[in-house]
């Protein structure tokens, strides 16, 4: 169920509310973050401050009064993602913002919501680990982001490389969230968080916001109702109106009911979370390409890694005469294997510049195994890759 | 105005105001000129004395890469500052200095200098120290920028109560770079 921001904002008589102007803005990541967050309805924000995403949590505190919502700092990251999952089974659209030590922390509660099946949004502004490590940029946790939490959990993760990413994409991780019932991570880079750089606000009108499908949509009476029934997503009721819910994180029937473990009963539960995301993959996933058409080499990368290898890119095809294509992965996970396949028939050299010792290069060699001779990994830590580094790597491994 | 790309790098000192001229710079060019701009900043955990430095690549078309490759203008605000990032500053590119925080200047480029400091004390506070500099950049960019857009933008990005403050040290900025081009100007004739 989608509607128009300004129609949603309509119904709740908030026109007056100080909603981010259409037009052009001169904002940090950070900032453009919750005015995202804002326009898609989060009401509730519940974090712990961490350099560097603190300016994402200060600025929620100065704008989420403003629109009635709640915001609370927490004691810790734990009690944070916990106190999104309340806030979302009252109903309300509910994020957080932390760092890669915070995000560690996380890990039990992000664990627990994809199997209560609970919508929240989670902003990991990735600095280097492990440890304390240091307050530079990173992409150190894209694998914790898919396997750091416990159990069989497939997971959404955006990766935003800009300003007016930061902004978009905080409204299609809200959506996401709200379609497929699941939290939503981005997995963004202290780089895009303190980057300042023009954003572009739409018509409210254009911007499309998914509501949460409820059992008083599909006619279910409360007698008839089933917390994890119905459909591949369940409808999910919100407490208080009138409908029995049985929010378990245990192996739980249709019905929340954790009594009757079977072997069938378990296998029905993981099955289904695992199959609304990753049979979903090519509707939820998105990837941008440039120069595919005559490429004999291809650069697979995301984030703000994005931004340095395009430029790169682009100078090696005009200035060095290398034939090499360009392919963003604006999901990381569900990890977009089928649309990268389709892309690619056949290239000499895939080379992956990451903000880590080299982690979605083993996603990515997996899907193009038999598409390309050799991937390469192109290391960075600490801080983003400058292009004369990429060029001059990738033209010496190019023309061997 | 057609800029291709260019690349400001600011540095010196936490408290000196270097994270705010780069926003300042930032909005005049995107806000008040309609021309892309990417700012970015670092600094220490200190908020006060460690080193910091901030950055401004501006462009018509798009901007991919948001740091400096190769400055065309290199404001050094603090002598290690200058020794840090003077060799990425482009053969023909610009060096604006505070004289007296920065003595030791190899002579390979064209350089700029503004007594900030001295300058903002003068009007009352030496916090205005980056609006001086800001009016010496308007000065050095007015080929790229209209000073009137760089002045709404430290306007609309001081504190209220010091808007006054701020646009006399920014005037001063300016005019003391625009004599020092006449000086240059003349000993380029004669």
């Amino acid at each position: 169920m989608v509607e128009k921001a300004a129609k949603i904002n309509n119904q709740q008589s908030n026109l007056s509310l100080p909603y981010i102007k259409t037009g052009r803005h001169y904002l940090e990541g950070s900032e453009a973050c919750i005015e995202g967050a804002l326009l898609a309805g989060m009401k509730v924000y519940a974090g712990y401050p961490i350099t560097p995403a603190s300016e994402i949590m200060e600025h929620a505190s100065r704008r989420l009064p403003q629109f009635g919502g709640r915001f609370i700092q927490m004691e810790d990251e734990i009690s944070a993602v916990c106190t999104l999952v309340g806030a979302s089974w009252a109903g309300a659209k509910a994020m957080t913002a932390t760092s890669s030590p915070g995000f560690s922390l996380m890990q039990e509660t992000i664990s627990f919501s994809i199997m209560t099946e609970t919508p929240l949004v989670i902003v990991d502004v990735q600095r280097p680990g492990p440890g304390q490590g240091y307050i530079t940029t990173s992409q150190e946790d894209v694998m914790q982001a898919r396997y750091g939490h416990h159990g069989e959990g497939p997971i959404i993760a955006l990766a935003p490389s800009s300003v007016q990413d930061m902004f978009n994409l905080t409204i299609e991780a809200f959506n996401l969230s709200e379609k497929w019932r699941t939290p939503v991570l981005i997995m963004t880079e202290e780089t895009v968080a303190h980057l300042r750089e023009q954003l572009i606000v739409p018509d409210l009108n254009t911007i499309e916001i998914t509501k949460r499908k409820k059992p008083q949509d599909l006619e279910i009476p409360p007698e008839a109702y089933l917390p994890y029934g119905h459909d591949l997503v369940p409808p999910m009721a919100n407490f208080g109106e009138g409908y029995n819910i049985n929010h378990v994180g245990l192996v739980h029937s249709e019905d929340g009911n954790v009594s009757n473990y079977s072997l069938k009963v378990h296998l029905e539960n993981i099955e289904r979370l695992h199959q609304k995301i990753e049979k979903n993959v090519n509707e939820i996933s998105r990837i941008e390409f440039q120069f595919l058409d005559d490429c004999d080499h291809l650069l697979v990368c995301y984030g703000s890694v994005a931004r340095t290898s395009l430029e790169a890119v682009k100078e090696l095809r005009s200035m060095h005469g290398i034939k090499i294509g360009f392919i963003r992965l604006v999901t990381l996970w569900p990890f977009p294997e089928e649309k990268l396949r389709s892309l690619i028939s056949k290239v000499k050299s895939v080379f992956v510049p990451e903000m880590n010792m080299g982690m979605i290069k083993h996603p990515i060699t997996e899907a193009l195994r038999d598409r390309c001779d050799q991937v390469i990994s192109m290391p960075e830590i600490g801080a983003l890759h400058s292009p004369e580094k990429l060029i001059e790597q990738i033209v010496k491994r190019a023309s061997c | 105005m057609k800029i291709d790309r260019l690349e400001i790098r600011i540095a010196g000192f936490g408290g000196q105001g270097v994270v705010t001229m780069g926003r300042v710079l930032g909005v005049a060019f995107t806000i008040h000129e309609g021309i892309n701009s990417v700012n970015t900043h670092s600094y220490g955990p200190e908020s006060r004395g460690g080193s910091c430095r901030s950055e401004v690549v501006v462009s018509q078309g798009e901007i991919h890469y948001p740091s400096v490759r190769k400055a065309d203008i290199l404001v050094a605000l603090s002598q290690v500052a200058l020794n840090m990032y003077h060799q990425d500053l482009k053969a023909d590119g610009i060096l604006l200095i505070d004289p007296n925080s920065v003595k030791d200047v190899p002579d390979d480029h064209v350089c700029y200098e503004v007594p900030a400091m001295a300058i903002a004390s003068s009007i009352g506070d030496v916090k205005y120290q980056n609006s001086v500099v800001l009016g010496a950049l308007a000065a050095l960019l007015k080929s790229k920028i209209k000073k009137e857009s760089l002045r709404l933008a430290v306007s609309k990005n001081v504190p209220p109560g010091t808007i006054e403050s701020n646009l006399a040290a920014f005037e001063q900025g300016w005019t003391h770079i625009m004599k020092a081009d006449m000086i240059i100007a003349k000993c380029d004739k004669g």
